[in-house]
């Protein structure tokens, strides 16, 4: 793309995975002109071009993709809309003032101002360091992430014989994909005594191939000279601690690991946007808007998504919000809603209810949230200040592993609410 | 092979030893076993320039200590070396801990440390605001600073390249030859180089070099580990922190880097030479130490954690001496803790023993002695206010509007720099040392692949021939389908063989629907019996028939 870009945009993306791909395209399609979206990357799409299995989609166009085929949905508008993208743009800094400095080759160090910002920087793996797995510091330890890459992407194995620490999604996927490409996957630890990846993944990556999951453990110790040798695998009791006596030593040349995902919020920080500890994203009201008026957030640097359909739905939510706050056509509540994880949750998003809803298109709020532990039988509920219900629903099972959301109709909130919290118990028996 | 001098070790004492010795007309040889300058102990340590009040003057590192400390400023600003003098705090809890911080003022004077003070709580408090609100004193030493210790190292051997040092990498120093009490050569893995003196400065390594040329020697590892955190909470603290040492214990100090990552550490046990693993054990014991000193220690802003090992002789001291053996032989050994502060003196030290080996007319000085080392820009070191100042650096070459890294804003520029430098990088580490590509948050995730390919593109490699440090550490194994070829290749083979036995049954309708548990199968079986000739045999075959197992 040997366009340049101009140093003014109504609307301003930081990101093209599918999240800011998504937002662009809806922001338009809702009238806003004059949008550039900026990616560091020398291809759009974000993560999804590497993940060349499938399973995406199924949500948003009720057909199974995989994820460079649901990165083309959105790539492939691009040409025919305004949309002005950069690739290979790296953005540098962001003031609260909105002026981004980003960087590339044919026109170095720029800023641009912007009427409005739309975070979706997306996340990256945590690593062995964020997990501090003692050993030595040989190569073969890599992220279940930078496999996928190295494989799909550049078309090179790193390694033979791997062990996966981590049964989220992407370390099913990856013991899967090693196995297919030869290699071989001694087994997938996880200190949880469950898996937190999707229950079709567990069977279709591991099952299917016999390779074994262990649940309740994990790595204690990385051994090798140059390049790992043999690692420790150790059980770990309830409190997640290793058990003397239960190591055990596995020879392999390779450490896989997936053990979870940040959101990319570097950009955010320096702009000295608040963060919710727990998401590890912006604290955003339901317009996903930050404390900053007029810079919002969406994707997985909000929140860590579970499936992209998920993202896309989440960057609508923003693109819709960018566009009533350019032209002006929102009303503030009288009082701030504050939602808040009560029982069994760990976060909800949004974290506030800003605005006033009047257009009849716009009848009800989703709330997105996690359970804190596996719960079967699970209700769950949102109550207000007064400790009135306002809505329940029933799920056979939530796990922390899978994002819950809860419809709320809009109607039951009125003016004077200024709390709400959500939680999930064991439905009591017989109630319905 | 023939040169004058030959430097064994490519840590910080071997460099400096080498940047002083280029100031002459020598022929100089510096020989390395690892892939990179700076791969032992000189880039696993606290990167403290210590003020010296710990100095006992009686001893060769006290000595050096001293000596060294006011050199550093010119030093780092020719070499272009992070370095800050911060100045530090020994922070004291207890009149017990009074009574030592005043011993170290006391004896700080009498050496002439400058600007020494006992200061109280609530200055303390004022100049460190996050420090543990129980500490009473401290005693703050204004010349005591942090340096980049990998960055000096090789900035130091790179300085000394451009004024004709020879540096030799993955050279290990196997013998010594000597002839009646005279040095004659030193034998490496791969070369004899013929000289007439030798600087052992082998680290932990120097007790086996020294007995090469049979001296007795005892070095006795002590390994300290460290975490260290992300930039963001750098400026938590604003100098370096040392508890006051007991009897016991040296405790643990919290310290900001050159570059503003924050690090707590070290511990000290006795280890094996090579072993350079954390332990849960030790990184337990660290955190623990570093919170009496920081309470709110970010611990979920750990980015990275490693360990050093110090090179202690059983005197506790510097050997700085020549052989009594071999004539022409220099030890730069047991340099443990301050031998980083110490390095530029320790030189200083070394060319006074090696002018005893020549007649005074041998050593002339160059009269082209290229003291500075050419700046390399680093986007890294450019913020809000000034980053538009980068630009003049892409009108020059574009490859620095290219990031690649993107938690430390390395750009290609900054890599291809450090591929084609005085002393080239030639492994991840090496860049990594260099242009700070994966040094970040994500510790090279992201950036390892594209890195990869930057350094297979310049140096004209396969990908696969990249390593992290050194052979053997490859960082990719085969071509993505490479691996199942050559199983399913093996597994044919095996049939054929099994076949020609006659063992084998041909399953003719089967074998297609089975084809792929059967490769399996007979794979492990292969595995089993000895296939090795065959396997050997069958790689070529893939290649032939992939074209070459590299392609383009
Ligand atoms: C390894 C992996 C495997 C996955 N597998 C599945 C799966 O099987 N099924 C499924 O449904 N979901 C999967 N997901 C999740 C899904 O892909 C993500 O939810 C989705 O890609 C998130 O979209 P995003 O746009 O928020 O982030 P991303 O896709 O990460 O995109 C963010 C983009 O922002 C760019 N960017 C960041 N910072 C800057 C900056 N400063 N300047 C310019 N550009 C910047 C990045 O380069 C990137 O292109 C996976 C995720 C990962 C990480
Ligand atoms: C935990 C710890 C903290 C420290 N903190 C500080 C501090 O804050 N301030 C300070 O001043 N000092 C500190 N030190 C001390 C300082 O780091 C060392 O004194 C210094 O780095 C030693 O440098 P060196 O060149 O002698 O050894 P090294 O850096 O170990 O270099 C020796 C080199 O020789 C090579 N070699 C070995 N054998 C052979 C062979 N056979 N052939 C070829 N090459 C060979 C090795 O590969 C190595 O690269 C610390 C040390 C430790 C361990």
């Amino acid at each position: 793309m040997v366009s340049e870009f101009k140093d003014k945009y109504q609307l301003v993306i930081i990101g093209a995975g599918p999240a800011g791909l998504g937002a662009a395209l809806a922001a338009e399609e809702r009238g806003v002109k004059d949008i550039l979206l900026l990616e560091r990357d020398y291809f759009l799409g974000g993560i999804l071009p590497q993940c060349i299995h499938n399973g995406f989609g199924l949500d948003y166009f009720g057909e199974e993709l995989t994820g460079p085929e649901y990165a083309h949905r959105f790539i492939d508008r691009i040409p025919e809309s305004t949309v002005q993208v950069m690739d290979e743009t790296m953005v540098l800094d962001i003031t609260p003032d909105k002026e981004i400095t980003a960087l590339n080759r044919h026109q170095g160090v720029q800023k641009i101002e912007a009427k409005a910002v739309l975070l979706a920087m997306g996340c990256r793996e945590r690593t062995r360091e964020a997990i501090k797995i003692p050993g030595d510091r040989t190569a073969g330890v890599l992220t279940a992430g930078t496999a996928q890459r190295y494989i799909n992407i550049e078309g090179y194995l790193p390694g033979r014989k791997v062990i996966v620490l981590g049964s989220g999604d992407i370390g099913l996927i990856m013991a899967r994909r090693m196995t297919l490409e030869g290699a071989e996957v001694d087994s997938v630890l996880e200190i949880m005594p469950y898996s937190s990846g999707l229950v079709r993944n567990k069977v279709q990556c591991l099952d299917d191939f016999d390779i074994p999951l262990k649940l309740n453990h994990t790595l204690t110790r990385i051994e090798g000279d140059k390049r790992v040798e043999r690692v420790v695998v150790s059980r770990v009791n309830d409190d997640l601690e290793p058990v003397p006596g239960s190591e055990q030593t596995v020879e392999c040349d390779t450490v896989l690991l997936a053990v979870g995902l940040i959101p990319e919020n570097e950009l955010t920080k320096q702009m000295g946007i608040e963060l919710d500890p727990v998401t590890g994203g912006a604290v955003v009201n339901e317009q996903r808007e930050t404390e900053i008026n007029g810079v919002f957030a969406c994707g997985n640097v909000l929140q860590v998504h579970d499936l992209v359909d998920y993202v896309t739905e989440e960057s609508e939510i923003a693109a819709r919000a960018v566009s009533e706050y350019l032209s002006r056509r929102r009303k503030k509540r009288r009082k701030k809603i504050k939602l808040t994880a009560g029982e069994q949750i760990t976060y909800v998003v949004p974290h506030r209810i800003d605005y006033v809803y009047q257009d009849k298109d716009k009848k009800t709020l989703k709330l997105f949230l996690r359970s804190s532990v596996p719960v079967e039988e699970a209700e769950l509920k949102v109550v207000d200040g007064r400790g009135q219900e306002l809505i329940s629903s029933r799920k056979k099972i939530v796990t922390p592993g899978e994002m819950e959301t809860i419809i709320l109709p809009l109607q039951f909130l009125d003016e004077d609410t200024e709390e709400l919290t959500v939680s999930v118990t064991k439905a009591s028996q017989g109630a319905d | 092979m023939k040169a004058d001098i030959v430097i064994i070790g490519g840590g910080v004492t071997g460099t400096a030893v080498a940047r002083k010795l280029t100031e002459y007309e020598l022929d100089i040889i510096l020989v390395e076993k690892e892939a990179d300058l700076a791969s032992g102990t000189s880039k696993a340590n606290s990167g403290i320039v210590h003020a010296g009040y710990n100095a006992d003057p009686e001893t060769m590192k006290g000595q050096l200590n001293i000596q060294a400390n006011p050199l550093f400023d010119k030093l780092c600003s020719d070499l272009n070396v992070p370095f800050q003098r911060t100045g530090s705090l020994v922070v004291g809890f207890n009149q017990q801990d009074l009574e030592t911080i005043k011993q170290k003022k006391e004896n700080g004077d009498k050496i002439g440390i400058p600007g020494l003070e006992i200061i109280g709580r609530r200055r303390l408090q004022k100049i460190e605001p996050h420090i543990n609100d129980r500490a009473r004193w401290a005693l703050y030493a204004p010349s005591a600073g942090i340096v980049s210790p990998h960055e000096l190292t090789i900035a130091l051997g790179e300085n000394a390249a451009q004024n004709g040092l020879q540096v030799m990498l993955e050279n290990k120093v196997e013998d010594i030859e000597t002839e009646k009490g005279a040095l004659k050569a030193v034998v490496t893995n791969r070369e004899r180089i013929e000289c007439d003196v030798v600087i052992n400065a082998a680290g932990v390594y120097a007790d086996s070099i020294a007995r090469m040329a049979g001296d007795e020697m005892v070095i006795r590892p002590r390994k300290g580990e460290y975490f260290i955190f992300d930039r963001e909470y750098g400026d938590l603290i604003n100098h370096v922190l040392f508890p006051t040492p007991t009897e016991t214990s040296k405790g643990i100090l919290v310290t900001a880097t050159a570059h503003g990552n924050l690090l707590v550490g070290p511990n000290a046990y006795p280890a094996g030479k090579e072993d350079l693993a954390t332990t849960s054990g030790g990184l337990v014991e660290i955190m623990k130490g570093a919170v009496k000193l920081i309470p709110d220690l970010p611990r979920g802003g750990v980015i990275s954690s490693f360990a050093g090992l110090r090179a202690a002789a059983p005197s506790e001291d510097f050997i700085i001496s020549p052989s009594p053996s071999v004539w022409g032989f220099i030890h730069a050994a047991g340099i443990q803790s301050p031998g980083l502060t110490a390095a530029p003196a320790t030189a200083e030290r070394v060319e006074q023993l090696v002018k005893g080996y020549y007649p005074s007319e041998r050593l002339v000085k160059k009269d082209d002695f290229q003291e500075t080392l050419p700046e390399k820009p680093h986007l890294y070191d450019y913020d809000e206010g000034d980053l538009e100042d980068w630009n003049e650096y892409i009108d020059r070459r574009e490859d620095y509007g290219e990031v690649v890294c993107r938690c430390e804003h390395v750009t290609r520029g900054e890599i291809i720099d450090a591929l084609h430098s005085p002393v080239p990088a030639q492994t991840l580490d090496a860049i990594k040392r260099r242009a700070r590509a994966g040094m970040g948050r994500c510790q090279g995730g992201f950036c390892g692949p594209r890195v990869v390919e930057i350094i297979a593109e310049e140096l004209g490699i396969s990908p696969r021939e990249v390593t992290k440090k050194g052979p053997g550490s490859e960082i990719l194994q085969e071509k993505t389908k490479d691996l199942r070829l050559k199983k399913k290749t093996a597994d044919k083979e095996n049939r054929d063989n099994q076949r020609q036995e006659g063992k084998y049954k041909d399953p003719a309708q089967d074998a297609a629907k089975n084809a792929e548990q059967d490769a399996e199968q007979a794979t492990e079986q292969a595995a089993e019996q000895d296939t090795e000739p065959k396997t050997e045999k069958q790689l070529q075959q893939v290649k032939i028939e992939s074209g070459g197992a590299d392609g383009e």
